[in-house]
């Protein structure tokens, strides 16, 4: 191994983590050095929270080894983990919001005598150990009694006195405000003078410079890289963890020049405090608008607020020049919108469901009650979607759960093209389907915009937003940004607006 | 202040207005006799409430208990009368029997990953069956030692009686108190109650913990059998039918949230001394059914667990941050 590894307090080398036919980590190394913050960054799905799984013991992995200051180790589950020096902590506080704040710290570890537990000198200890982190609370209060910031100091306290040699926090910083998170900086620091490796997951690019040495960046289960972050730009790590290879992409924007028709769908000052702040936006008939920006820069917010899941606090939205209120998914499908969520198992696939059922649901959803679809017309709507889009299914009766990520995200698309949309919203339709097929999805989304769609697609694949969209929306911190069009649709100017360097040029 | 504390403090109140309102109308209810006889009557009730308390705690249910009771009065009566054996060693059996009962019951709702309510279930059934199988008539108990115990008394300033079953009860109400606030096992359950995720990821022995409070929880409602069958000197298939619901209304009266984490077994004394009280009250005004006692609890119960989404569904109080840096 390189002198780099030779010091490692923790190392993984060579990680392979296979689901079913998808290649969650391939070939991943990681090394965490004692005294060292070390971020790992990459987008939903690239592979972060299998690498931490594995690191604490929660997965095993199919290939490759762990080793804990030079040693192999090989951990049953995360308690075997943590008694071996490695705490995790994660985004939301795993500690008993209905006990106190001493109980939680100390919970299996209660000092005891006659078998009765010696409340007094816990409390005691429970002061000592948070004194140390700067927090001089009441340990006998429930914990559920004081801030997220707080209970996530206590979960550190009591991962490090458990532990002690190495420290994960996963996405610690999601829900606390600006104060809080400099508070809690200030403890990580503390912990790395005292000589602990602290793995540091988050999404915020600003709080990794401020707080990290070094970052791995990891992109479809491959390690892409790891930097001194004194030596690298927030351009260079956008564009590691979202560009394939930036200067090879450039043959696949001649696409921007095309024209399109009439505007389908605007959104003028459209809204939700908290969630996205005021965007204006209008989709043309037979147009790809590409949305692109870090994972938690609300992108998918957006989308949530076009098909009315959250309800917009302001704006209007106007389809074919005529105001339109949307405030629920159903009032966008009756408006014509569709909408392919990110999530698939989770938000749109019926598993259970045969493929057929799985695509004429919208449209029955749509006909209500009293206008079944009978048998005949079923399966001839969904023989013809099925083909349309070369649906790969033995029969249409099978189960879609049985299908390849890439057939069953056809499957969803063919449910909202039976409902003859003008309008649709695709969120990250390229997310866990392998990577062959992806190409096959492009050349779909671009056959939809031919036939004169007016299409919304989120996606963290630079290249692929690149090679379907006639726009492209920058999303960053809740807000649009800039709007590229023409020449400016290439991968090096989209990260470039991402990392938030030479607006001048980009903003519109 | 501790949101436990809320509930009980609420329960107490009530407790103590009512017990108020109930002497002002008939003096003699503030005898000690009275007293002694409300401890005799609901020790049953008391010890199985107990055990309900620890599995609401963890955030299950048991509703096993009754048939558990009845069960074990007979499985006693038939070892006393038609085996012949001693009432203690009679007793032992059946403890164990009631323990072993709960350890399984704990198991299946552990490793089979099915929910308590279906599982306690079949064990009502199961209890409630067996115990038919094993006689279908009341058996009666005559044996020098039931005389004994039921001829002994602590005497009260004021002349009442501090039965031997009163005494047992009181006994577990303060072992119970001293397991769920002074042992690991009592965080454990509390742990559970909480989230068992978490719990699980801080290194509570899950598994271990979900089969010693079923285990618990029977072995009291075999205790409770116990109690049941020195107080009434019986066997029956079909005695304390629908125990487990007043335990469980015992609990809940008492400040135990019923999904769990929240509570004290302090509070479940109280429960049950509100329904004897209720009982008692009934018995001296002479002119109301039987029934209003389930009336009146069912309208308690009903306040309270009003009175709980009041207290634990508003959003908790988050305190400002105290740093000293």
């Amino acid at each position: 191994m390189t002198a780099e590894a030779a010091g490692a307090l923790l190392e993984a080398r060579g990680i392979v983590k296979i689901f079913g036919q998808h290649r969650a980590l391939d070939d991943v190394s990681f090394a965490l050095r004692a005294g060292e913050v070390h971020a790992l960054l990459g987008e939903n799905g690239a592979g972060k929270s299998t690498l931490i799984k594995i690191l604490t013991g929660a997965y095993r992995p199919d290939g490759g080894e762990v080793r804990l200051q030079g040693a192999p180790v090989s951990f049953r589950d995360p308690l075997h983990a943590q008694s071996h020096g490695i705490g995790t902590v994660y985004q939301e506080v795993n500690l008993l919001p209905n006990r106190s704040v001493a109980e939680n710290l100390f919970l299996g570890h209660q000092p005891t005598r006659w078998g009765l537990i010696r409340r007094k000198e816990i409390e005691a200890h429970a002061r000592q150990v948070l004194a140390t982190y700067g927090l001089e609370i009441d340990v006998r209060e429930e914990l559920s009694s004081f801030s997220v910031a707080i209970q996530q100091i206590v979960a550190i306290a009591r991962a490090v006195e458990l532990s002690g040699k190495v420290l994960v926090l996963d996405e610690p910083t999601a829900s606390l405000d600006r104060n809080e998170v400099e508070r809690l900086f200030e403890v990580i620091r503390t912990l790395k003078a005292r000589g602990l490796g602290i793995i540091f997951i988050t999404h915020f690019l600003d709080q990794v410079f401020a707080l990290a040495d070094r970052v791995t960046i990891l992109r479809n289960g491959r390690k892409i890289a790891t930097e001194r972050l004194a030596e690298v730009s927030t351009t260079d790590v956008v564009r590691m963890m979202l560009g394939k290879d930036v200067a090879f992409d450039h043959h696949l924007t001649g696409l921007a020049e095309t024209t399109h028709g009439a505007p389908c769908v605007g959104f003028a000052g459209l809204g939700r405090k908290g969630s996205v702040a005021p965007f204006t936006l209008e989709v043309h008939e037979g147009e790809v608008v590409g949305v692109a920006g870090l994972l938690g820069s609300g992108r998918t917010e957006m989308a949530r607020l076009m098909f009315g899941i959250d309800p917009a606090d302001s704006g209007q939205i106007t389809i074919d020049g005529k105001s339109v209120t949307i405030r629920n998914p159903a009032q966008a499908v009756a408006a014509g919108f569709g909408f392919c969520p990110e999530d698939r198992k989770l938000d749109g696939i019926f598993g259970e469901l045969s493929v057929r059922e799985n695509i004429i649901i919208a449209l029955q959803a749509k006909l209500g009650w009293f206008r079944a679809l009978n048998r005949d017309d079923q399966i001839d709507l969904a023989g013809r979607y099925a083909e349309a889009l070369d649906i790969r299914a033995a029969n249409h009766d099978m189960p879609v759960k049985l299908l390849s990520g890439g057939n069953q995200q056809k499957v969803i698309l063919a449910r909202w093209l039976a409902i003859d949309p003008s309008f649709l919203i695709l969120d990250e339709p390229t997310r866990g389907i392998d990577v062959g097929a992806h190409a096959e999805i492009v050349r779909t989304i671009n056959r939809l915009r031919e036939e004169g769609l007016g299409l919304f697609v989120i996606s963290s694949e630079l290249d692929e937003v690149v090679a379907y969209s006639n726009r492209v929306v920058v999303m960053r911190d809740r807000q649009m940004v800039a709007e590229l069009t023409g020449a400016d649709v290439a991968p090096d100017r989209i990260v470039q607006a991402i990392a938030g360097t030479s607006l001048a040029e980009v903003t519109p | 202040m501790n949101r436990s504390l809320r509930p009980l403090l609420a329960t107490a109140a009530i407790f103590v207005l009512a017990y108020l309102l109930a002497i002002a109308q008939f003096p003699a209810m503030a005898s000690t006799r009275v007293l002694g006889n409300f401890l005799t009557d609901n020790a049953f009730l008391g010890i199985a409430a107990v055990g309900m308390t620890f599995v609401i705690l963890s955030g299950g249910i048991d509703l096993s208990v009754g048939a558990v009771i009845g069960f074990t009065t007979v499985l006693i009566a038939v070892l006393v009368m038609w085996v012949g054996l001693h009432p203690l060693a009679a007793f032992a059996i059946a403890l164990a029997v009631a323990a072993l009962f709960g350890a399984g019951m704990g198991a299946a709702i552990y490793y089979l990953r099915v929910p308590s309510f279906i599982v306690t279930l079949a064990g009502m059934f199961l209890a409630r069956g067996a115990a038919s199988v094993l006689s279908p008539d009341s058996i009666g108990i005559k044996h020098s030692f039931y005389t004994t115990v039921s001829k002994s008394y602590l005497l009260m300033p004021g002349g009442g009686r501090l039965s031997v079953v009163g005494i047992m009860m009181l006994l577990v109400f303060l072992a119970g108190i001293v397991i769920a606030h002074r042992t690991r096992f009592g965080s454990y359950v509390y742990a559970l109650g909480g989230s068992e995720t978490s719990a699980a990821l801080m290194g509570v022995p899950v598994a271990r913990t979900t089969v010693l409070i079923y285990t618990l929880s029977s072995t009291l409602a075999g205790l409770a059998g116990v109690v049941f069958s020195l107080y009434t000197s019986a066997g029956y298939s079909l005695n304390a039918l629908g125990v487990e619901l007043d335990a469980i209304a015992a609990v809940v009266i008492g400040g135990t949230l019923l999904t769990g984490g929240y509570g004290l077994v302090a509070g479940t004394f109280i429960g049950v001394m509100l329904q004897g009280l209720v009982q008692t009250y009934i018995v001296f005004d002479g002119t109301l059914s039987s029934w209003w006692t389930k009336i009146v609890i069912g309208a308690l119960l009903f306040m309270f667990i009003l009175l709980q989404r009041l207290l634990h569904s508003a959003a908790p109080r988050r305190r400002k941050i105290l740093w000293t840096a």
